[in-house]
């Protein structure tokens, strides 16, 4: 995308019919570290990368509890992120407030999304830079949302933001079909993976991702540290360098796929750049 | 701040000592005004209503009393009436704050419609909501004059809940209001079981509205019982029920007092 006379405010369409400032709004979204989501009949799991500033500094935090029910990943201008997530949270306890019943999460994501439409459509104010993964229960079972700038939303079995997250969707494309009737052991185990696969060949540490589980009968929380180095364990054979090479063969799951990996982590990295804007 | 009491009165929904709130500016004229625009007392009144949970969901019973003071002045009044597809609301007290009621989950059930996405309010909400307007509305000095009971069948699960005029709410297997929590209650906690039987539910429900036919000033001989299960609400077509009046000590009633009425 170049600089062009119809990007200066929201409020000016080009004469394609796009307004840049949102499509620019998405690209900011593209920058952020990944973030990972993906649902099975009665769970959902909400994965990120942990990306620091330096290494003198924490990272930041990209995962909120909204309610029990509802958990929200963000990946983009982490500020936005995290207004709109204490925005979630408003409405979510004043609708248990009222009825004594938890929101559904179908209907907090529409709020949200309104929310973000509006944006884009008043001279004084920009869009929200942030890319919202909502995982939540309602009466008809888990789901996954994902939020735009755009003020857009789509329902996912499984879905990742952010930068370099077209390795980690690769991956869930392959595997998304089994997630409805996945175990809830085998749901967190191909969260992990798709975080690894976002790494790009870095060795995957519990301390580099942080990773969240909510279903039926399960309120929100996140999984500890020792818990996820005990799922990486699983399929990462001890030393570094060959990321995909041990990896998939450990488990016994049979992935014909294994020896393509490592091919696919070189040649995702490169996809971001080309995706047509208006994707997401 | 000294609270004038202006009136006492006794009545079966409420006892209830009447206040003015002196706004001394000197302005009667001012101070008449304001309160014309907030509830002081009830006019048209509808008496007890009765509920149980039994087997298959929830019975409610009512008379179609509406009473003016002490006149029995209507005497077709629908007390009960269903929200949504889960619920059933019956409510004793003022009628035309029942009315008004009726109109707020009106417009409830029709947004949760409009969502059309498989989510629905269910009887617990529905209780939550009116609590909470009960409840506030009484924080403003201007309450929705009704004692409310909530019933409903969502998911196999039964609820049967109530709302006072000052936002006092609960759940229990049966409700009553008014006269009902004192005539018919007692019979309640003797007779009531789990898992009643649609025929023993509401000839338990009849024996608390005789009672209150007996006993009741402002009750009628004209009385609907409604049932909410899963597949929904019925409302039955008014009857009346036999009452017997040839008691012995009926004859002569002043006998044991010449002379009293």
């Amino acid at each position: 995308m170049f600089r062009n006379q119809y990007d200066t405010d929201v409020t000016t369409w080009s004469p394609t019919g796009r307004l840049f400032q949102v499509e620019y709004a998405m690209e900011a979204v593209k920058q952020g570290s990944a973030a990972i989501g993906l649902r099975s009949r009665s769970h959902v799991v909400l994965a990120c990368v942990n990306k620091a500033q330096s290494e003198l500094s924490s990272h930041q935090k990209k995962i909120f509890k909204v309610d029990d029910h509802i958990g929200v990943a963000i990946a983009g201008l982490t500020a936005d992120g995290r207004v709109l997530s204490r925005y979630m949270r408003s409405e979510a306890i004043n609708h248990s407030f009222t009825y004594e019943s938890p929101l559904p999460v179908g209907r907090l994501v529409v709020h949200l999304a309104d929310k973000a439409q509006v944006c884009t459509q008043r001279s004084w104010k920009r869009p929200y830079g942030v890319g919202l993964l909502v995982g939540g229960l309602d009466e008809s079972g888990a789901h996954l949302y994902y939020n735009c700038p755009s003020g857009n939303y789509f329902e996912y079995q499984a879905f990742a933001i952010g930068s370099r997250s077209q390795a980690a969707k690769t991956y869930l494309e392959r595997r998304f079909e089994s997630f409805g009737d996945s175990s809830r052991e085998d749901l967190i185990k191909d969260a992990i993976l798709a975080v690894r696969e976002t790494l790009q060949g870095e060795t995957l540490k519990s301390s580099l991702c942080t990773v969240s589980v909510l279903g039926v009968g399960e309120p929100f929380h996140f999984l500890d540290q020792e818990t996820i180095q005990k799922v990486i364990d699983t399929f990462e054979k001890v030393p570094e360098d060959e990321a995909g090479e041990a990896g998939e063969a450990g488990e016994g799951e049979a992935e014909a796929a294994a020896a393509a990996a490592p091919a696919e982590q070189g040649g995702g990295g490169a996809g971001d750049q080309d995706v047509a804007p208006m994707e997401m | 701040m000294f609270l004038l009491p202006v009136s006492f009165s006794i009545n079966a929904d409420y006892f209830f000592l009447q206040f003015t709130i002196p706004i001394d500016n000197g302005d009667s004229v001012k101070n008449a005004e304001a309160d014309s625009q907030r509830t002081l007392y009830p006019y048209v009144t509808g008496t007890s209503i009765v509920a149980i949970k039994y087997k298959d969901g929830v019975l409610m019973a009512s008379d179609m009393g509406g009473s003016y003071g002490s006149t029995l002045r209507y005497k077709n009044i629908e007390r009960m009436k269903a929200i949504g597809k889960h619920s059933l609301l019956g409510a004793s007290g003022e009628i035309s704050d029942f009315q008004e009621i009726l109109r707020y989950l009106d417009e409830l059930v029709l947004n949760d419609n409009m969502w059309d996405d498989g989510n629905s309010l269910g009887p617990k909400e529905v209780h939550n909501y009116l609590t909470r307007v009960m409840y506030n509305r009484r924080n403003k000095f201007n309450p929705l004059w009704n004692t409310l009971v909530l019933g409903g069948v969502k998911n196999g699960e039964s609820y049967l809940g109530m709302v006072s005029m000052i936002g006092v709410s609960f759940e229990d297997n049966h409700v009553a209001t008014g006269f009902g929590n004192h005539l018919a209650r007692p019979i309640l906690r003797d007779e009531w079981h789990a898992d009643l039987s649609f025929e023993d539910g509401v000839k338990l429900l009849e024996k608390c509205m005789r009672v209150l036919l007996y006993r009741d000033r402002s009750a009628i001989n004209k009385l609907q019982i409604a049932k909410i299960t899963e597949e929904g609400v019925t409302v039955s077509q008014p009857y009346s029920l036999k009452t017997f009046w040839e008691f012995k000590a009926f004859n002569n009633p002043t006998a044991g007092a010449e002379g009293s009425w």
